[in-house]
């Protein structure tokens, strides 16, 4: 075609990058709701320091580069949002704005900007922050503790779910709790509740499919029943799921669209991975929590299981044979 | 709702603004182009030269092979063979003719009923008709009868319209479902298939009364959900009997010949009455148009005139398509005329038409889940940037129907069929020869 005519289809289905972002946004504001409510108003400062951060960011690496600007299209300020829910409300506000900085511009950025990246910003950003800052990152306040706006937070530093299950011993907390979320942990983690009304909302509006959450909740529900150290396997399994960041990671990260696969099958296998990762890190690393690492190394994984799994093609495998 | 076929999308089907209880007729053109390519294939050479007088209905070109012959809309002086606008190929030769405003017929044989025809004979009746696929592939219908006489079980007739606008076929059905209902019969028994089925989706509930009400024993009228590409021939396949024809597969592989339901309509016309394919319904819809509705055209009338007798367009930014919204084309040069598989002249106002000038794909997925062809349409749009052959290639570019569910649900805006047009191209011309 050498005449410059615009191609079909002439019309389109009205979705947009932005307005996706803004149903994942919105579906975030759950889990920080009960994040606030739970460890007070500095975890909502905290969440706005690491929002503004991955804003100003993005904006400024845009604007000094002289490029389009993408800042507007909403994928920093949920880089941003999610990073904080991942992070104790005691975390220093500059340490969690660093952490941003570095999603945003070292993980995101520097790889091409939104779509060429391959690891998850918000979790790459964590990461990061639990090598430099370690002492940061692994006390966590209790709930309902007074937690200081400004300055230092010097906190005692309250035992969560998952360090009683390192012992290995069942949690104090009881599954009520674990499921409304007032127990100790980090800011969007704690509450199973408000992340399953954000993760309704997502699936509603189509954003995400329930294919990777539910491979991934799945095996790590079997393999903890499985390999329960618990004297109740089931217990053992239900607060498995429930503590530490298992659920926000499996409704929220490993659903991330650019660092996720794209075929029905690699999406299964992805999820599972994921969940296997997750539970032998647990059990055998350093720290208490393996979710990060876990959805970081399959991260890597993305291009060979597309290439490994790619879709049945059309008319292949006997479909054609006369009915 | 059990899917039928794998993929696609819902889009606002808008059908309601071209009725299809009401078909329009448009005045013969002063002057008719008739393009010497309106079917996949060869074009035809002229049998006519300029200054002859010719008869409506005549035939004025023809070839072999592929060539479907095109016919005299009108009566009148031939005045030039030339290039001209064409609004799916951008210019292609056609043969002009002054309509002398007499209507003077052509001499037609004496045909009667065909059911003692061999097939063979039936063949070259609907061939000498030029009578061409008119849901838009425009593949001859004689080449296409030929080749699966004896081999398949299921003649399908395509009256799906799963494209949004367009109400042509549905006016048919109508206005003379028991048109399309004897060429059904004709065609089937002509193919030796033991199963019809009138396929039909469930947004068109006139029509399915209308063929209920003249539907012979023996002949199924299946209703199916709406979803595009419904009417997509392999897809159709798939909704009517779960076969699935690969690509490069017909669907007489599979045991199936399909017709749109036009193209039914003029095989009986042709075959009964000799009446070559000079006129066919033309939805004239969209916001853009100030009287959408349905119109019977002449082959060969200017775009210009048909939106004229539809009282012309809203303003200056209406983007015109031949075709509908999903697989149309845009035309830029309205002196291109209709041709046999125009079924619809879609006029969208520039807040209705999309700008797919997006950049930026952030790997939803949302093609790979709207794709019928099991696709991946997002590693289409990054090979084809990268000029990667092997990776398109690799991932099946040319199993492509480009139907266009993969741009319409994009909401990085990427313009995937273009993309995929010229991943096509890339890998044809990196293919060893």
């Amino acid at each position: 075609m050498s005449r410059n005519l615009p191609c079909s289809p002439h019309i389109h289905s009205g979705a947009s990058i932005s307005k996706t972002m803004r149903d994942v946004l919105i579906a975030l504001l759950a889990p920080l709701a009960a994040g606030v409510i739970v460890f007070g108003l500095r975890a909502l400062i905290v969440a706005l320091v690491t929002t503004a951060a991955a804003v100003a960011a993005e904006a400024l690496w845009c604007a000094v580069l002289r490029r389009r600007q993408t800042v507007t299209d909403g994928s920093a300020a949920v880089t941003g949002l999610l990073l904080a829910l991942t992070l104790p409300a005691s975390v220093p506000y500059w340490q969690a704005a660093l952490g941003s900085v570095f999603a945003v511009l070292v993980v995101k950025c520097l790889f091409g900007g939104l779509g060429q990246n391959i690891f998850n910003p918000a979790l790459a950003g964590r990461a990061l922050l639990m090598l430099l800052f370690p002492s940061s990152l692994v006390r966590f306040a209790a709930p309902g503790s007074e937690l200081p706006l400004t300055g230092p937070v010097d906190i005692v530093s309250s035992s969560t779910p998952l360090h009683d299950m390192v012992m290995p011993a069942l949690p104090d907390a009881s599954l009520t709790q674990m499921l409304l979320g007032t127990i100790g942990g980090c800011i969007g983690e704690t509450s199973a509740v408000a992340i399953l009304i954000g993760a309704a909302y997502l699936l509603v509006r189509g954003v995400i499919a329930p294919r990777i959450p539910l491979a991934y909740l799945g095996t790590v529900a079997v393999l903890t029943l499985v390999f329960s150290r618990g004297q109740d396997p089931v217990q053992w399994m239900l607060y498995s799921v429930l503590g530490g960041g298992v659920m926000l990671a499996a409704w929220f990260m490993a659903t991330d669209y650019v660092t996720s696969p794209v075929t029905p099958a690699a999406q299964i296998v992805y999820g599972v991975a994921i969940g296997a990762l997750t539970v032998f890190l647990r059990y055998t690393g350093l720290y208490p929590e393996g979710v990060t690492y876990a959805v970081l190394m399959m991260n890597a994984a993305v291009w060979a299981l597309e290439r490994a799994l790619p879709r049945r093609r059309y008319g292949a495998a006997g479909k054609e044979a006369r009915a | 709702m059990r899917k039928l076929f794998y993929g696609g999308v819902h889009p606002d089907a808008r059908k309601e603004l071209a009725p299809p209880d009401s078909v329009h007729a448009v005045a013969p053109p002063a002057l008719a182009v008739v393009p010497l390519r309106q079917h996949i294939g060869q074009a035809c050479r002229p049998l006519v030269k300029p200054g002859d007088a010719v008869r409506k209905g005549q035939r004025v070109g023809d070839g072999e092979g592929l060539c479907v012959p095109v016919h005299a809309p009108v009566s009148g002086i031939v005045r030039e063979i030339a290039e001209y606008p064409h609004a799916t190929l951008g210019r292609c030769e056609a043969i002009v003719i002054e309509n002398d405003g007499r209507e003077t017929p052509a001499d037609t044989e004496p045909h009667g009923d065909p059911s003692s025809l061999t097939p063979s004979e039936l063949e070259e009746r609907i061939r000498l008709a030029g009578v061409a696929g008119m849901g838009g592939a425009t593949f001859s219908t004689a080449v296409k009868l030929a080749s699966a006489a004896g081999a398949v079980d299921t003649l399908i007739v395509n009256a799906c319209e799963c494209e949004p606008y367009i109400t042509a076929d549905d006016a048919l059905l109508c206005t003379q479902p028991e048109l399309v209902v004897r060429g059904a019969q004709m065609l089937s028994a002509s193919v030796g298939a033991k199963r019809t089925v009138i396929a039909i989706e469930d947004n068109k509930v006139r029509a399915a009364e209308a063929v209920r009400a003249v539907l012979p024993s023996g002949m199924e009228l299946k209703i199916l959900p709406t979803r595009y590409p419904q009417g997509a021939e392999k897809q159709l396949i798939q909704a009517v009997t779960g076969r699935e024809a690969a690509a490069g597969k017909l669907p007489r592989d599979v045991g199936c010949a399909v017709f749109n339901a036009a193209t039914c309509a003029a095989s009986v016309r042709a075959a009964f009455d000799g009446e070559p394919l000079i006129e066919r319904i033309v939805t004239v819809s969209g916001e853009g148009v100030k009287h959408p509705g349905n119109y019977l055209v002449r082959i060969g009338t200017p775009i210009a005139d048909v939106l004229a007798a539809a009282g012309g367009l809203a303003d200056d930014g209406v983007r015109v398509l031949a075709g509908g919204p999903m697989m149309g084309f845009a035309v830029d040069d309205f002196g291109a005329p209709v041709t046999k598989g125009v079924n619809a002249v879609t006029c969208l106002p520039r807040k209705t038409a999309a700008q797919l000038d997006g950049t930026v794909c952030f790997r939803c997925g949302r093609c790979v889940a709207a794709c019928p062809m099991h696709l991946r349409p997002l590693y289409f749009f990054r090979g084809e940037r990268c000029g990667d052959a092997a990776m398109l290639e690799h991932d099946h570019v040319c199993d492509c129907i480009e139907c266009g569910c993969c741009a319409y649900a994009c909401p990085g805006h990427l313009p995937l069929v273009r993309a995929i047009r010229a991943g096509k191209q890339l890998v044809k011309e990196c293919a060893v020869p």
